[in-house]
This record gives structure tokens, sequence and C-alpha cells, in this order.
């Protein structure tokens, strides 16, 4: 605890800290939250790599019905594990660990998070982690789906699926130590002349992300061991013909991993509510609500999981009571959208990359959250259940919402972390083959579910192939977007236009110190005099004034 | 010339959305014909739901699309948007409207889920009339040398109480046609334990009340036909139903939804939906006298791990007094 214990009214001397980190610190067990969280994003997105590189392969394999480019073995231990690092190896770690340890402790007024060793720690637990789910091929990879329902875990490819366990045992730890030190921070760390009402919307979404964390993830490591135990140990606790139950491990999974959603999409929507009014110069409409609806959207989101298992072993009273608790996720949802799109009326929008992202994600999302709608409803998933259909509402609301906020936050925060603009023309190019792939590749979904084709196939009805070439086309051009950002991004990190400490004229506590900030963040911690979303607020008052001078 | 009023627009914005949502909820053409009675109570209900989804989209989207249009910065334009922070009965409004549409969804769907039957799995009437026996209660008859408990455990199989079970018109009523219905990997085995034909493909009459006595032998399957609108996992251990009428002739494919293996997208087969007629016929034509039992054949993997001995195969084989498959 002493640790945290900084104090906050003098500058912190420190004559052995250099001015800035060199390339190298970030390859050692630096334990500043910048630096961790540059660690946490560029990790994070070399995985989002390796995944999309197994999506584009299992897209390739989709183009034709039958089984012609994968070996159908292989092709489920590429879905298996695209999932898997798409999930806890990209979009948790780079939207929780990169831009949550990145810039909550920036947006506060704090030197760094509460608990600097247990940030490092909890970050290194990623690369093994990594290692070990990659290293798990050598094994035939785990082939039983992100899911891993037993019986079909315990008895396919069992060493690969006890690496898979034991990664993601790994990144479970990661992100409880990981939400321990968020909450702290949040609720002791900032700097004291903030109110709770000042404290920045991501932040909020990332108190409602670490509870929501700390909560279920426990519950999942719990499922995975106890599977471990059954594949490894002669144990049974999910092995029917001796007593076990494997709808058990289906409860114990979801009540983790469909609140693993929310921690994908709790902390994107807190990007959105700092991109947004930034770059709209207009004050985030509805504060308060957007606030109270991250905390609601963490309450709700513990009790919706059985809607994943509606065609399980469920009962009809549990059908029925989690279609209704799945329903109302949708109304602070609802809430957040409404209040973003009201942020953009009236403004002085400009319309960069980062705010193309963000538009672009709420076209989206919009989209995905509807198809959600009817994914709650017992009656109509009974049909679509496993299916397609839910692949593209998952891939609009996990890409078209939590990467495209992820994007949007890479070109709102890189000048911060960097002190260099990324180019704009490349920027808004990566936009447009970003979304036109997008959209290509999971809107024609929706009707290949419910047409009736599963979802977890190698091979498929041959009726289906046209619709999945245009998926497989769109996949491609996805794959292809990504070249423009990662030739913007590292031509940019070395010989980008100079950016200055506030770009965008944003209001948060980030923009008040150097870009990239001191190692410290302040020289002297910042006084916060006015809230995070105040554009045009003291204009207005000033022409009020005016009219006022005139009138007199 | 005078501007035409915000309020004119609004309504016909209003008009034209409400017209689009119509059109689209009624002619989307997503879904695969209808072929039992549960499917166009679903569809209906999926009509609805996109009906309210279409208005949505076409409200956020064009407001989106509005605004980015009309308020993007000009070249050269300074300065900051209109300090709106919040507007409290315009937050109350967006709050409410959804809180309203999803109690009316949550409200219908609990109707339509009863109509379907979803509320009925378990029927005792039917309980009475033939214990499904589930295909994992093979080990449940393993030589009593083996130090597993699963007799006690298995022996006791339950009457499916998961599942979709009987329409309200067929509430408390015997079904017309039972079918014990196994999945493997990668295939489905149907059983008609009254005639005893087993059958790699599903046969069904037309209009009567049919209910599926839903397992699994290895992993983890789900029968689904899309026609039908109705999917349920067969479960290993846990029995379960699927009670439909089908209500037009016709052969569907019947698919496995759920992940079993490497071959899981080839688990497909068909269910044929026959006149009365017609299924009679192929009942009488199938139901030969078989002098070999057939059980269908296990892999080694499942061999090895079930503790299926060729004791115990020759136990069932004295057991059953099952008849030669029509198709396997």
């Amino acid at each position: 605890m002493a640790q945290a214990q900084l104090p906050l009214d003098t500058p912190l001397s420190l004559p052995e800290h250099p001015k800035a980190w060199k390339w190298y610190d970030y390859f050692t067990f630096n334990v500043d939250h910048k630096v961790i969280g540059i660690q946490y994003l560029v990790t994070a997105f070399i995985f989002y790599l390796i995944g999309g590189l197994m999506a584009v392969a299992m897209r390739t394999e989709l183009a034709t019905a039958d089984s012609d480019f994968l070996n159908p073995n292989l092709y489920n231990a590429f879905m298996t594990n695209h999932g898997t690092i798409m999930i806890f190896f990209w979009v948790v770690p780079a939207a929780i660990g990169g831009f949550g340890n990145y810039l909550v402790p920036l947006m506060i007024g704090a030197r760094d998070m509460a608990f600097p060793r247990l940030n490092a720690l909890a970050f290194w637990l990623n690369p093994p982690a990594g290692a070990l789910l990659l290293a798990s091929f050598l094994f035939g990879g785990a082939q039983a789906g992100w899911t891993s329902y037993p019986p079909l875990s315990t008895i396919t490819a069992t060493t690969a699926q006890s690496m898979w366990i034991l990664a993601i045992i790994l990144v479970g730890t990661s992100s409880i130590l990981g939400s321990v030190n968020f909450i702290v921070t949040i609720w002791k760390m900032k700097v004291p002349s903030m109110r709770w009402d000042q404290l920045p919307l991501f932040c909020w979404a990332m108190l409602a992300t670490s509870l929501l964390a700390l909560v279920s993830t426990p519950v999942l490591a719990a499922g995975l061991i106890l599977l471990l135990f059954d594949i490894n140990f002669g144990t049974s606790f999910y092995k029917p013909d001796a007593g076990g139950n494997v709808v058990i491990y289906q409860h114990l999974f979801w009540f983790y991993s469909h609140p693993a959603v929310y921690l994908m999409i709790l902390p994107i929507f807190g990007i959105m509510s700092e991109v947004i009014p930034v770059h709209a110069r207009k004050p985030i409409f509805g504060y308060q609500a957007i606030a109270y609806s991250s905390l609601a959207i963490c309450c709700v989101g513990l009790f919706v999981w059985v809607h994943h298992m509606f065609t399980s072993g469920t009962p009809p009273w549990m059908r029925m009571f989690f279609t209704i608790s799945t329903l109302i996720v949708a109304v602070p949802t609802g809430v957040k959208i409404f209040s973003w799109v009201a942020t953009l009326w009236g403004g002085k929008i400009r319309l960069n990359s980062a705010m193309l992202f963000a538009i672009g994600l709420l076209s989206m999302f919009v989209l995905g959250g509807l198809s959600g709608v009817t994914l709650g409803t017992a009656p109509v998933d009974i049909h679509v259940h496993d299916t397609y259909y839910v692949v593209a509402h998952f891939h609009y609301v996990l890409f078209g919402g939590s990467v495209f906020g992820l994007y949007a936050g890479i070109y709102h925060w890189f000048p911060k972390m960097t002190g260099r603009l990324l180019d704009e023309r490349l920027g808004i190019l990566h936009f447009v083959l970003t979304f036109i792939g997008t959209n290509l590749t999971f809107l024609p979904m929706h009707e290949l579910g419910l047409k009736g084709m599963p979802r977890r196939v190698a091979m498929y009805d041959p009726q289906f192939e046209p619709i999945n070439l245009i998926c497989t086309i769109g996949a491609f051009v996805l794959a292809f977007s990504i070249i423009p950002f990662l030739i913007n991004i590292i031509w940019s990190w070395n010989k980008g236009k100079i950016a200055g400490d506030n770009p965008w004229g944003g209001l948060s506590l980030e923009w008040t110190t150097s870009s990239p900030p001191l190692i410290e963040n302040w020289e002297v911690l910042p006084v916060v005099t006015k809230g995070p979303y105040d554009y045009g607020i003291e204009q207005h008052k000033g022409s009020t004034d005016e009219d006022e001078d005139e009138e007199e | 010339m005078e501007q035409i009023p915000a309020s004119i627009w609004t309504l016909t914005a209003g008009v034209v959305v409400t017209l689009i949502s119509f059109w689209v909820g009624h002619h989307h053409g997503l879904l695969p014909e209808q072929a039992s009675e549960q499917a166009p109570l679903v569809d209906n209900f999926f009509d609805i739901m996109l009906t309210i989804g279409t208005a949505l989209f076409l409200v956020v989207q064009g407001a989106i699309i509005l605004f980015v249009i009309r308020y993007r910065r000009r070249a050269g334009e300074e300065g900051d948007g209109l300090p709106v922070e919040g507007n409290l009965p315009l937050e109350a409004f967006w709050t409410a409207i959804p809180a309203l549409i999803v109690i009316f969804l949550g409200i219908y769907s609990v109707d339509i889920f009863q109509r379907m039957g979803g509320l009925n799995p378990g029927d005792h009437t039917m309980h009475a009339m033939h214990t499904p026996k589930p295909a994992v209660a093979v080990v449940a008859e393993a030589p009593s040398k083996t130090t597993s408990d699963a007799t006690a455990l298995l022996a006791a199989a339950p009457t499916p109480e998961i599942g979709i079970g009987a329409s309200p018109d067929v509430q408390g009523k015997a079904p017309d046609v039972v079918v014990d219905v196994a999945g493997m990997q990668y295939a489905w085995i149907f059983t008609y334990p009254d005639s005893g034909i087993v059958s790699g493909e599903l046969h069904i009459p037309v209009g009567k009340d049919v209910q599926l006595n839903l397992s699994a032998r290895d992993v983890i399957h789900s029968f689904w036909v899309p026609q039908f609108r109705l999917k349920q996992d067969a479960i290993p251990g846990v029995p379960t139903e699927l009670r439909f009428k089908a209500t037009k002739v016709g052969t569907y494919p019947v698919v496995c939804a759920e992940l079993c293996g490497g071959y899981h997208g080839a688990m497909r087969t068909q269910v044929i939906v026959h006149t009365p007629e017609d299924f009679e016929a192929w009942r009488s034509q199938n139901q030969a006298i078989a002098t070999t039992p057939v059980i269908p054949s296990l892999s080694d993997r499942h061999v090895e791990e079930m503790g299926v001995t060729p004791q115990l195969v020759a136990q069932v084989e004295a057991m059953t007094h099952h008849h030669s498959p029509a198709k396997l």
C-alpha cells in the first residue's frame, strides 16, 4: 500500500529517472503505467494480426462448400484460437490493459496506478499465456471452440486443450489483478480537486468494467480448473457417465463469458464518450445518464448469461427469466447510443480519422445491438442459436464496435502517446476499407444463419456458397485494410508531424501534460477548474455576456 | 417563400420510416419456408422485431447522417458547438420508450414460447407411455464388476424435462409418433420404439403430433431443422425432447448446430415429412422381421472410453429386440 501513497502536492524529484523512456524500456519489467499501456497495446495488436491471419485462412476455406483448403481439425483449431485470441489477447488487453492503463492515471491526475508492480505483473502474465496458446498448435491446437464445452473438450486434442486452459487462466489472473488496480486507482487517487461528476466517462466505464471483471473472472477460472482436472486427473465434474453434468460447465463458462462481452465494449463506450465530444466540439450529452448506464450494464450484465444456453439444458422458467433480463440490457445501452447521437447535434464536427471510426462504430453497433435484441428472445434464438446469425451479430458488436472503438482511440490518443500525429489521408483510407470490409463480411452472415447455416463448420450445404463467397471477399478487404494502418503507425511514430501537447483541444487532464507525457506525468499535479466536456461553455458565456453588454 | 415547418418534416419522416419498416418487416425473405406449427409463431415474432428494429435503425442512422452532414466543420470555421449538456424530458423519453418496447417484447416472448410448447416439456402422460432410454444408459448396464457408479446415476434417467414440449392444443395428450433420436459423431440415429425401426433419416407424418426424445452418445449435439424453426441440444446424460407438428409435406435438412468435432459440418441428414398414408407405407415397408439386431457401431474411442466391452454388447443384444434398419 505504501507505493500508493505518493505525495500529491509536490513534484517528485527522482534524479535517477530519465526524462523519457527509451525504446528498450518497453522490453523490461517497467512499472510506469504509460509503458505498460503501450506494452499492452503493441502486444495485443500483434495477437490481433495473428488472429486475423487465422480468420483469413478460415474465410478462404469457407469460400467453397467443401473442406478443400484446411483439414477440418485444423479449421477447428484456427476457429477456436481465432476466437480466443481476439477476445482474450486482443480486445480485452488492448481496451482495458492498453487504454485503461495509459489513460486512467492521466485522466484523474495521478502519477501512476495504485499498484505499479502489480500492474507490471498483470501485463507480463500475457506474453507467456500467448506463447502457451500458440505453442498448443504443436499438439494440434485446441479444437473445441472458444467455449470449450465438455465432453468435446475432454476428448479432443487434450494436451492442446490443457495448454489452452492454462493460457486462459493466466490471462484471467492478469484481468483480476488489473481490475483491483483500476478500482483502487480510480477510487483513491483522483486529484483532490476533481469531483466525481468531473470524472471522465472513460474512467466511469473502466470502473464498471473492473467491477464486472472482478466478480465474473474467478468463476471462469474455477470452471476451467475443473475442466483441466477432468482432462488430466480422472475427475468427473463434467462427465455424465460418472455423475458429472456438462451443463454446469456451460453455466460457469457463460457466467464469465457473457460479462466478457461487456468487458470488451464498456471501455470502448468510454473511448466513444471521450472522442465524440472533443471532435464534435460539444459537451457530452447526458453525462450522468452515460455514467450510470455503465454501472447499470455492469449490474444487469451479470444476470443474462443463460441466453447463450436457450437450446441447452435450460428449464422453461430460466429461458423466460433470462429473456426478460437480456432485453433489459438494451435500455442502458440505448441510452448511451442516443446520448452520443445527441452530442453530434449542433456540433462543429471534425471528420478526422478518430471521429470517422467513432461514427462508424455508432452505425454498426446499432445494427449489432438490434440483432442482439432478437437473439435475446428465446423463441427466435432457438432458431438462430449456433448459426451464422450469431456470428454476424457478435462481429457487428465486437468488430464494428470494439475494434472500431480501439481504432478511434488509437487515432485520438496516438499524438499523446508518441508526440506525433498520424497521417490523416492514410487514416481515412484505413477507415473506408475497414468500413466496407466489415459490412461486406458480416452483413450477409445474417441471412446465412436465418436460412440454415450453422456456425463452426468447415464444410456446409452448397446452397450457401454464393453468400459465403461475398463474406470471403469482404474478409480479404478487411485484411488489406490493415496495411495503410500499419504503414501509418510505423511511419508516423518515427517521422509524423509533431503533435504538440493538445492537438485536438481536449479538456480532460491527459491533454494538460506534454506529448508524450513526462515520466511522472506532471511536474506539478494539475488542478481541475472545469469539467472534461465543457466545450463551448466559456465561449457561449462570453457571447452571452457580450449580448448583455450590448443591451445595456 | 416561407420555409416548411420542422414539424411537417418530422411527421413526413415518421410516416416514411414507418412505411419502410413495415415493408421490410413483412417482405425481408430472410427465413426459409415454414414447415411446422411453431414456424409461423417464430416468424411473426421475428417480423415484428425486424419492423421495430428497422424503424430504430433508420431513425438513429438517419440522425447520425443528418447531423454529420449538417453540423460538419466547414473550412476555416473556428469555435465550438452549442453547449447543450442534456435535456431531462428527452432523456426520459428515450429511456422510457425502449423500456416499454423491451417489456412488450418480453411479454410477447413468453406468450409465443408458451404457444410453441416451450413451457411444457416433460408431459407425464408421455412418461407413462414410453420411457426413453438415453443412449448413455448402455453404460448403466455395464457388468457389475466395474467400479463405476454409473448404474445408479444413469439408470434413473428421468423423463425429458428440457426442450420444447406439448403445445396447448395437444397438452395432456400422448403424441401420435415417438422417435428416439441419438446424436453421435457424426450422425443422427432415429429409432422408432413402437416398431423397432432404426433409420439414419427421420420420417414423420404431416399434421401429426411428433415427439423426439433426444440423447447424445459422445459429445453435445444439437438437433435443428431450420424449416421447423426448432432446435434442441442433445446432451450426454440429460434427456431432452422436441415436440412438434410438421405442416407441410417435403424433405428438409436436419443439421447439427453444436460443435461436435472436426466433421461437425458434415453431420447432416434429412427429415422426410410424408402424407399419413405414405408414412404408413414407409413404416410397414421397413418393419421387416429382423434376425440380426443392429447396434450402431461405435468408434474405438467410444469403446475404450465408455467401457463398452464385447460382453456388454452381447448383453445388450440379448436384451434388445431391434429389427433390421431401413437405412443407416
